[in-house]
């Protein structure tokens, strides 16, 4: 049998444990622990679906093993907002028609929000560059740009405020 | 044929781009797709594909994987029974066509790379893996053929029927000789396309469980919920004993328009009496689900000096693959679309389907019209190169009109705004851009179409929507429409918050369940909206009657009088006799007045098209548009960069333009993976691009910010007044990135994708014939 360890992860500012043996990769360990809205796109490391912030920055969770990341903060798409408050990219992606089928919402977000603690006042190169690891099928990824655009803007004038 | 909105509605709900009721639960995680239920004691499944594309199966034995620790049931295809999987078009009136099924599990013969040999359940996805290594079976290779063409030949081996071609399709109208006599000028290419994976990013998932009333439930990710009958057919079972419920669906393109998952976790759930999980990884679903047909499409066309089009000549060869799925629909669709949204009195037509070892083929966004819009669009320039003419003019001078007649004899039912389209398009092209660097060659390429929207006729097809008003106001739609992203079912709240009176925030919409919400039907063909929008209409209007009725009532006044806006009911022009609407309802309750309503809308039924001449009804009616490219073409490395994109669409009616936008902005770019970098590559039948980083689709690098031109000429079949855009968006894109590059490089490359080396090897020729 694989070696197993019980660990501690940091899931969106909360302390979960879960057994897992050493080949679990994030993916399947966040979503064995109920956290679905981390989307299985290709387990490649190809798609971006699965995107999640590890101490700030975007990591594809597929390639992750999760016995790396234990003690680190982990963020994934419902750890930024939620419908009632929602971060200014879900606002943004709400409000833009951004999100279609949705299922590579999570990660496009989770990317933004990287690209964002790096640069909060990026241009339209920077947000395609730091896309470019998410495949959308639907989207043609105008509204994309847009969104995160606007998500941009919306946070540097809450920065502004305070 | 359109029905007219009540005299007394403003439009106040439609038409806005509203924030979608699927939004905010898309945007923050909380959408529970398929693949994210769970249940206790469930089971993980896999499905072990055969590694060879033509093969007799001598042998298999699961004895050593039913041992392993841990494994609940494999079974092979002698365990079926002797059934087949449903294959046929899916449908409400249950029509079956002809004999395309296909073994569940192979039984003896191997017919494409990748088709399932065996079906495992585990307690894990570990032990399931494990476990399809166990199986022990012998393939025996059988020669194969893997061109259609070569699969015509006398001798080639067979693959399906008797020699191999699965469908044929025949227009004719006026006299082609004729016409080919009267031409000044006669032009012939052909032109090929090429297998094309929907790479939607939810792979092929679902969840299945036999509950108390021994019906198989199963929870997946489907654009077509009616295939609960199939199924049951499939595995032996009444009608009633399959229960599917849809989720969001992450993309479907057609991709989930056939059975996927569905089969494999009925016949694991009934053999193990526990819930069973099947999801496919990506590259189960490269190998697990039908491709767009490749075509190869030969146009020869007559004109006169002046411009006029006397004849036209089209040969089209699709290659259907291993099983015949869809492909006489396929191929039917891009018969009808030859001659595109041109006038054209000769027409000759011949089309072949052609079964092959390769991947089956069947529904892929744009359904066949795609393919032929490739072909027409292209010939269009070609025809006006040869004529010396503007390739606008020369389109302008043969442009079906609003009132024509379409080539099947029947007249267009809407407005035909295909020269606005292309104008405005070509137009917001603007000045051509400066080219990036020196060995860049700026172009330019249009192309327009007819696509249709709503289902072939003769499958007589209906849809129904329910509306209700509970007693607080809010209100409940209920329809079996499934949301593969479009944002189909908030357009339907749209459409029963504007009748209602009420926010879009006052409706919710219930959806995709084959036991209790009413039959929608399949959102494929462009119809959700066509037909589900329209059903919604109805039911939402005659409520709006009932409502407005006993408003009057109250109010003293003539219900002709009343009008219900921002959850008020109120006298026109009397804004102060007014009641909220929850009072309304409250009344109505009170007296026991019926608050909701189910509705059917019915598409034109017609007869089949004459088999010898394809004329008659095909369709309910078509989209017209254009779309325009501008590219930088880098003659030393072949490389094509798209920098502007635009999309006009008379679309009829937008019930939210976001949407519309996002419609033709995502066609924009599968169009563009289309025509530059997509490909399912297979070499004798295997799959040699099995994962996202061979098969190459458009990137936040690679795409244009696409600009989108909404016309609506208020004529469509749809609810007030709209025409579908979901398949039309994508349809125009790719022949019109054909065209920029002939443009930039003066010579063309008749095969897609255009690859670099297409690109370096067409400029090298041209050049070669010039020295």
């Amino acid at each position: 049998m694989a070696r197993e360890k019980t660990l501690t992860l940091k899931i969106n500012g909360r302390r979960e444990t879960a057994t897992l043996p050493s080949h679990r990769t994030l993916l399947e360990a966040l979503r064995g622990m109920g956290h679905v809205e981390v989307k299985s796109g290709c387990e490649k490391g190809d798609c971006g679906a699965c995107a999640v912030l590890v101490d700030g920055a975007a990591v594809d969770s597929c390639l992750t093993l999760a016995w790396t990341v234990e003690g680190r903060a982990i963020t994934t798409v419902a750890g930024l907002g939620d419908a009632d408050s929602p971060h200014p990219l879900q606002q943004a992606f709400a409000d833009t028609g951004a999100a279609q089928c949705g299922y590579c919402t999570p990660g496009l977000i989770v990317a933004a929000q990287s690209m964002l603690n790096d640069n909060p006042d990026p241009d339209e190169d920077d947000i395609r560059l730091a896309l470019g690891g998410n495949l959308c099928r639907c989207t043609g990824y105008t509204k994309v740009f847009e969104a995160v655009g606007q998500a941009a803007m919306a946070m540097k004038a809450r920065g502004g405020d305070s | 044929m359109t029905q007219q909105s009540p005299a007394n509605v403003e439009f106040r709900q439609v038409g806005k781009a509203l924030t979608r009721t699927d939004a905010p639960g898309k945007t923050t995680g909380r959408t529970p797709y398929a693949g994210d239920y769970a249940m206790p004691g469930m089971l993980h499944a896999k499905v072990l594909r055969a590694p060879a594309a033509s093969a007799r199966l001598k042998r298999i034995d699961a004895s050593k994987a039913r041992a392993l620790e841990g494994v609940a049931c494999v079974l092979t295809g002698p365990d079926l029974p002797d059934r087949l999987a449903p294959t046929d078009i899916p449908g409400q009136t249950g029509q079956k066509r002809m004999d395309t099924g296909q073994p569940i599990l192979v039984r003896d013969r191997v017919r494409y790379f990748g088709e399932p040999l065996a079906l495992i359940a585990a307690e894990t996805r570990d032990i399931a893996e494990k476990a399809m290594e166990l199986i022990d079976y012998e393939l025996e290779p059988v020669p194969g053929v893997y061109d259609p063409e070569a699969a015509l030949r006398p001798g080639a081996p067979i693959v399906q029927g008797k020699d191999n071609v699965v469908a044929s399709q025949k227009m004719r109208k006026g006299d082609i000789g004729k016409g080919f006599a009267a031409a000044d000028l006669i032009v012939e290419s052909t032109y090929t396309s090429q297998f094309i994976e929907h790479a939607f990013l939810e792979p092929e998932v679902g969840l299945a469980w036999v509950d108390e009333n021994e019906v198989i439930n199963i929870r997946v990710a489907t654009q077509v919920i009616e295939h609960f009958r199939g199924i049951a057919d499939a595995i032996g079972v009444p009608h009633n004993k399959v229960r599917i419920r849809g989720a969001m669906v992450g993309g479907g393109f057609g991709g989930k328009e056939d059975v996927t998952v569905e089969t494999y976790l009925a016949v694991l759930a009934k053999h193990t009496m526990r819930p069973v999980r099947l999801e496919f990884t990506r590259e189960d679903s490269f190998l697990g689900h039908g491709k767009r047909h490749p075509f190869r499409m030969t146009y020869k066309t007559g004109v006169k000096k002046d411009g006029t089009i006397t004849a036209l000549e089209v040969r089209m060869l699709a290659d259907a693959g291993a099983y015949v799925f869809l492909s006489p629909y396929v191929l039917l669709y891009a018969a009808v679309a030859a001659p595109g949204p041109y006038r054209v009195d000769n027409l000759f037509v011949d089309g072949k389907a052609v079964a092959t070892n390769n991947m089956f083929t069947s529904a892929f966004r744009g359904f066949g019209g795609a393919q032929a819009c490739i072909a027409y669009e292209q010939q269009m320039d070609e025809v006006a190169a040869a004529l010396g003419m503007d390739r606008i003019e020369f389109r302008r001078r043969n442009y079906l009109k609003t009132g024509e007649m379409l080539a099947t004899g029947v007249p267009i039912q809407s407005a035909v705004w295909t020269e606005e389209c292309v104008d405005r398009a070509m137009a917001a092209l603007g000045a051509p851009s400066e080219a990036p660097h020196p060995a860049a060659r700026i172009g330019r390429g249009v192309a327009a179409y007819q696509q249709s929207y709503g289902r072939i006729t003769w499958l007589h097809d209906t849809s129904e929507c329910w509306v209700g008003v509970e007693v607080d106001g809010t209100v409940v739609v209920r329809s079996g429409v499934t949301d593969i992203g479009a944002g189909q079912i908030s357009a339907l709240g749209q459409i029963a918050a504007e009748l209602l009176g009420v926010g879009l925030d006052d409706v919710v919409i219930y959806n995709s369940d084959s036991a209790v919400t009413p039959l929608a039907g399949t959102t494929t063909a462009t119809r959700a909206l066509y037909m589900t929008g329209n059903a919604c209409r109805m039911a939402a209007a005659t409520l709006r009657e009932r409502l407005v009725e006993r408003a009057a009532a109250s109010f003293g006044v003539a219900p002709g009088d009343v009008d219900m806006a921002g959850n008020r009911a109120f006298v026109i022009g009397r804004p102060d006799t007014s009641m909220p609407f929850v009072d309304l309802v409250k009344l109505c309750a009170a007296d026991g007045v019926h608050r909701s309503e189910l509705a059917i809308f019915r598409a034109p039924f017609t007869d089949p098209i004459d088999p010898e001449t394809g004329q008659g009804q095909v369709h309910p009616d078509y989209t017209y548009g254009a779309h325009a490219v501008e590219v930088a073409v880098d003659i030393e490395t072949g490389e094509v960069t798209v920098l502007k994109s635009i999309g006009a669409h008379d679309v009829g009616q937008a019930i939210n333009p976001a949407a519309v936008e996002g419609q033709i902005e995502g066609g924009a770019a599968q169009g563009q993976g289309y025509a530059l970098s997509e490909e399912m590559l297979y070499e004798e039948g295997r799959l040699v691009t099995p994962s996202f980083s061979e098969y190459l689709m458009p990137t936040s690098m690679d795409m244009p910010l696409v600009q989108s031109i909404i016309l609506e000429s208020r004529s469509g079949l749809g609810p007030f007044g709209a025409k579908g855009i979901g398949e039309p968006s994508l349809t125009p894109v790719a022949p019109a990135i054909a065209n920029a590059v002939a443009d930039a490089i003066g010579t063309r490359v008749f095969e897609l994708p255009i690859t670099p080396e297409r690109v370096v090897n067409a400029i090298g020729e041209k050049q070669g014939v010039q020295t």
